[in-house]
């Protein structure tokens, strides 16, 4: 299990900017366009939150049953480009959304992946995966961009892994520091 | 089938899929990974809860026109540039992201900016960091990822100008 601070920066900055937004809000619509928006987020929230859970349990069955020595062997720092393109190809059938992608990333971090190999999955999801693409940008962009766009996008997942290493073991050459 | 709904069965079929194995391995491999994920899910919903019920009110201060004037008359590196921000800046889920970029190509916006805005939305959209990467993933992860995810849809707009596509 991984240990969290109960309060991080990163929170605490959304949770700032959500105040500011909300007052003006406030200010412009009034209490009704508060509660409107508020309303419409808490139908959001619940139907998300299943799908939440099963992307907690997916990371947490996928960091259970994963060879920890495997994989840092796989996608590890020294994994090479191969790690790199199996992080690609992982990130690029990963079935589902948000609430998957990050929690099985999160937990190849803790059985021994590298930034690089993980950035290279997350990026392939976001920009290589298949449910955004199919679901959404081929209705509203069309076949041909779509496509093309894509087939730019191929390099990216690989060259974002491997800069992530470049700049990684520069930034921390003793490894990464334990928070 | 809604898409929806076909989320949802590959979804748990996965979760199923991986339970299983763990199953197989024995039963302490699967309590222990059920107690692991729940104790996440419990971890990560209020964080989630913020993110989610907030991201109503940035998306109400930063309306979609505001990000259309952004990428429509600039074009060349300027217009890659202000697309890029526009990426990083766009609030909202999907349908709101790739119906700018529709937009923008309707009204004359070149393909390589919108390109770049996509590819820029894709990466580095702060409300999906926010809402969805932050909670989930080590922040000093996130911010690193984000931070070397920036050269790419410059790197992406210069390929569509060169080949020339779409």
């Amino acid at each position: 299990m991984r240990v969290r601070k109960p309060i991080s920066w990163s929170m605490l900055f959304i949770a700032v900017l959500v105040v500011v937004s909300a007052t003006l809000v406030y200010r412009r619509d009034g209490i009704g366009g508060v509660l409107e928006i508020l309303t419409h987020d808490l139908t959001l929230f619940g139907g998300i939150l299943p799908r939440v859970l099963a992307g907690c349990l997916l990371g947490a069955f996928i960091a259970e049953i994963l060879p920890h020595e495997k994989v840092s062997r796989s996608l590890g720092p020294k994994s090479g480009l191969k790690g790199l393109l199996i992080g690609t190809a992982f990130g690029a059938i990963l079935p589902g959304g948000p609430f998957t992608a990050y929690p099985v990333a999160a937990a190849l971090l803790t059985v021994g992946a590298d930034f690089g190999a993980t950035i290279a999955m997350v990026v392939s999801w976001t920009l290589i995966g298949y449910g955004r693409a199919v679901a959404w940008e081929l209705p509203i962009l069309g076949v041909d961009f779509t496509i093309w766009r894509i087939v730019i996008a191929l390099p990216i997942p690989v060259l974002a892994g491997a800069l992530g290493r470049f700049v990684f073991v520069r930034m921390y050459p003793k490894g990464e520091p334990q928070p | 089938m809604s898409a929806a709904l076909l989320i949802d069965i590959l979804l748990w079929g996965s979760v199923a899929a991986v339970g299983f194995i763990a199953w197989r391995r024995g039963r302490v491999v699967l309590v222990s990974s059920l107690r692991e994920g729940s104790l996440e899910f419990i971890n990560i919903v209020p964080r989630i809860a913020l993110g989610v019920i907030g991201s109503g009110y940035i998306a109400a201060v930063i309306p979609a026109e505001v990000i259309t004037g952004w990428l429509g008359p600039n074009s060349g590196w300027l217009g890659v540039l202000t697309a890029v921000i526009a990426g990083a800046a766009t609030p909202g889920g999907p349908v709101v992201g790739f119906s700018i970029g529709a937009v923008a190509l309707k009204v004359g916006g070149g393909p390589p900016q919108v390109i770049a805005y996509v590819v820029a939305w894709a990466l580095f959209a702060f409300q999906r960091l926010i809402l969805w990467e932050i909670p989930f993933m080590p922040a000093r992860f996130v911010w690193f990822r984000a931070a070397v995810s920036v050269p790419f849809p410059f790197l992406a707009a210069a390929i569509a100008m060169a080949i020339g596509k779409p």
